[in-house]
């Protein structure tokens, strides 16, 4: 179409940049929590995510040792060392003893202090500090330092997240939890509603049409509505909260998309096969079984799609029908949402864990992505 | 019991009682009850496929019934009582609705909703449309669709997360790592900002995520709406010496009008239903309430539930105009 469109190329050139504009836009935040739940806390916390692959220029207020490190030498008093925890990462370019002037100096000035004593750094963070008097204060000379550090990318935030026993707040569980209610909450709705489906597609008795009807009515029907009068039935029939309560909320919510959307499916499926089956002696459930499921994968798949990203990101349903006051079912989404509480400002978790929540249904995502677009083409447009 | 051993054994439990249900129910019918074979076979047979299509359905009339159906009803029966303090409950008239319309924080609710069903469903058809017709004519279209596409499959919690990143606020003498604010320095901004507890902005900053989400749905639809337009009249527009924008939008949109309307109109339930993004990113403070926030902190932490219930049937009376419609239109197409 774009030969007969007669455009020039101006204006092909413009919808490729606007094109590629719009999807950076669209990818930049996700890229920004991936890179930075491979980035160490210390990195995340002194230079954006985008910065990540440059060397990072950060200023820092370093110490040397304190007094008791101190020896004589040559009639002096002497304390030496290396300003950083780990060093050989960092380089200083500049740096200074007072905060109101950090960058007085470059690597390997030598500094003057009080009492006549100096104190000289070098570039990979070794200083010597000398004086004519004993020094005193544990907390040694405070120094400031412009420092560049290499890019640097870590697994250790995702060792942490999934796999420290020590971490109270891990995923690990959270992520079995979410895997025990996504995974019947989308088999048991595909099963119950595929078979309605094909009674309101192929079999015939009264009120049929009104039954349709109510499907499509209660597709928009919000679940805020049913989370009192449910919670209040759950606790009178005894399952409280609990998995069993969670799969069976799921399961009553997906119900009216599963079956508009099978039944449209299955309507346009041939006539001839259904009856000549029909002749030949088989059941309704035989032809179920045997015809109708297999035919209907394209459909049973869009929505078994559907269900799972929406059982797998679900946190409304979770809250109220499945996670008790142990928390032993805690689910990832509630997971991250008390990080952001509790947390909030330490982004290799936040980052980490919100990845480790969205890497799976991401997968499905990009590998199912054909039945979901065809799922919501069905679902949406006639 | 390691938790992935539990979660294996409740899914099989969970799963198998569902096709136990569909199989023994119908060997019963066909085997005990209708057998079909002996003097009254025939019979039997009609009567058996008379009761089944029932045995098909019951499993779902329950579901909707008992999850749908029945809490709309038993909502408004909760939104004109009042629990009485030791158990049960007294008819109390509209004495919640009109304590909820006192309310400060309940017109916040509704103003905030408002300004998200104008926004959200405006800004992702919008941004849609742009992505389809742009990605309908480069080579690379289906992956520029795929990435655009990529947030529906992120749970709003996820999104959240990933849009307080960009949210972020450092003090002055610090890099900002939060890109919002980078680019709001770079461009001569002199105070890095708290977006998020600007009130008036920060509203419209949660909308974004939900836009985010929602333009990869618009898209999909809308460019099988734009494929499906038939070439002649393109064509002959183009003959006629109609520019791209023109054919833009004189042809094009018109014709796919239908279709941008179904889209606008599921976005719109969506954004009704919108919870997770104000529960995780500001939990309502700072004058970005909406109502399906406003009734979760009414049911479980006011635990008020006349209130809560009368919050949720507010949300029901905005969905009932859709839902008429859908369901008009759903028995016409039948007939």
């Amino acid at each position: 179409m774009s030969s007969i469109a007669g455009t020039k190329s101006s204006l092909t050139w413009a919808v490729h940049l606007s094109l590629a504009a719009l999807v950076l836009l669209w990818l930049f935040p996700t890229v920004g929590l991936l890179v930075s739940s491979f980035r160490t806390s210390d990195q995340i916390a002194t230079s954006g995510w985008w910065k990540a692959m440059v060397p990072s220029e950060q200023n820092q207020t370093l110490r040397t040792n304190g007094a008791q490190d101190q020896i004589q030498k040559d009639g002096l008093f002497v304390i030496e060392g290396n300003l950083f925890e780990n060093p050989g990462k960092a380089t200083i370019s500049v740096w200074g003893t007072s905060s109101q002037n950090i960058d007085a100096y470059k690597a390997g000035d030598t500094a003057e202090l009080k009492k006549e004593a100096t104190v000289t750094v070098q570039s990979n963070g070794d200083y010597a500090m000398q004086g004519p008097e004993e020094f005193s204060g544990k907390r040694g000379q405070r120094i400031f330092v412009t420092a560049k550090s290499p890019p640097e990318f870590t697994l250790s935030n995702y060792k942490y997240v999934l796999f420290d026993p020590t971490n109270r707040e891990g995923m690990a569980k959270a992520f079995f939890n979410t895997l025990t209610v996504t995974i019947p909450a989308t088999i048991i709705p595909i099963l119950v509603a595929a078979f309605a489906a094909y009674a309101l597609a192929w079999m015939d008795f009264p009120g049929r049409a009104l039954l349709i009807a109510a499907v499509v009515g209660l597709l928009v029907v919000p679940l805020q509505l049913a989370l009192i009068p449910l919670l209040k039935l759950h606790n009178e029939i005894g399952i409280g909260k609990g998995y069993l309560g969670a799969w069976l909320a799921h399961t009553g919510f997906g119900l009216p998309l599963a079956i508009y959307l099978l039944r449209n499916y299955m309507v346009g499926l041939p006539r001839d096969i259904i009856e000549n089956a029909r002749v030949d002696g088989a059941t309704d459930f035989q032809i179920f079984v045997k015809i109708i499921l297999p035919l209907s994968f394209p459909a049973l798949a869009s929505f078994a799609i559907f269900q799972f990203l929406w059982t797998w990101n679900d946190l409304l349903i979770a809250l109220v029908f499945l996670i008790d006051s142990t928390g032993d079912t805690t689910v990832m989404t509630k997971q991250i949402v008390e990080l952001l509480g509790t947390r909030g400002g330490n982004w290799e978790i936040l980052a980490t864990s919100a990845f480790v929540s969205i890497a799976v249904p991401l997968g499905v995502f990009f590998a199912m992505q054909k039945y979901l677009v065809r799922g919501l083409l069905a679902g949406s447009v006639k | 019991m390691h938790p992935a051993f539990q979660a294996i054994l409740t899914i099989i439990i969970g799963v198998g009682g569902c096709v136990g249900y569909f199989y023994f129910s119908n060997q019963f019918l066909d085997k005990v009850v209708f057998p079909a074979s002996g003097p009254n076979a025939g019979r039997n047979i009609t009567r058996a496929n008379m009761v089944r299509p029932w045995l098909f359905l019951f499993p779902a009339l329950l579901g909707l019934t008992v999850y749908l159906a029945y809490p709309v009803v038993e909502t408004l029966r909760l939104s004109l009582t009042e629990r009485l303090p030791g158990g049960g409950s007294r008819f109390v008239g509209l004495a919640n609705y009109q304590q909820m319309l006192n309310e400060p924080k309940f017109w916040e609710a509704m103003r905030n909703n408002m300004l998200w069903l104008l926004v959200v469903p405006a800004m992702s058809t919008v941004f849609g449309l742009l992505a389809a017709q742009l990605s309908d004519r480069v080579r690379w279209g289906n992956l520029a669709k795929s990435l655009i596409f990529m947030p529906m499959a992120i749970s709003f919690v996820g999104a959240a997360v990933i849009w307080k990143l960009v949210y972020d606020t450092r003090p002055i003498d610090q890099d900002q790592i939060g890109v919002l604010n980078a680019v709001y320095l770079f461009f001569g901004g002199t105070e890095p900002q708290s977006w998020l507890t600007m009130i008036g902005p920060n509203s419209f900053l949660l909308m974004i995520v939900l836009v985010w989400i929602q333009t990869g749905f618009a898209m999909v639809i809308l460019s099988a709406a734009l494929r499906g337009i038939p070439e002649e009249t393109i064509e002959a527009a183009i003959v006629d010496g109609a520019n791209p924008f023109q054919v833009f939008f004189k042809i094009k949109v018109p014709q796919i009008m239908g279709t941008i309307v179904v889209v606008w109109t599921t976005i719109t339930i969506v954004v009704l239903k919108v919870f997770d993004i104000v529960f995780a990113m500001t939990n309502g403070q700072w004058e970005t309430q909406v109502l399906a926030n406003y009734m979760y902190d009414k049911l479980f932490r006011a635990n008020d539930w006349g209130v809560g219930s009368a919050s949720a049937m507010i949300i029901m009376l905005l969905v009932s105009p859709i839902l008429v419609w859908n369901v008009y239109n759903a028995r016409k197409e039948m007939q």
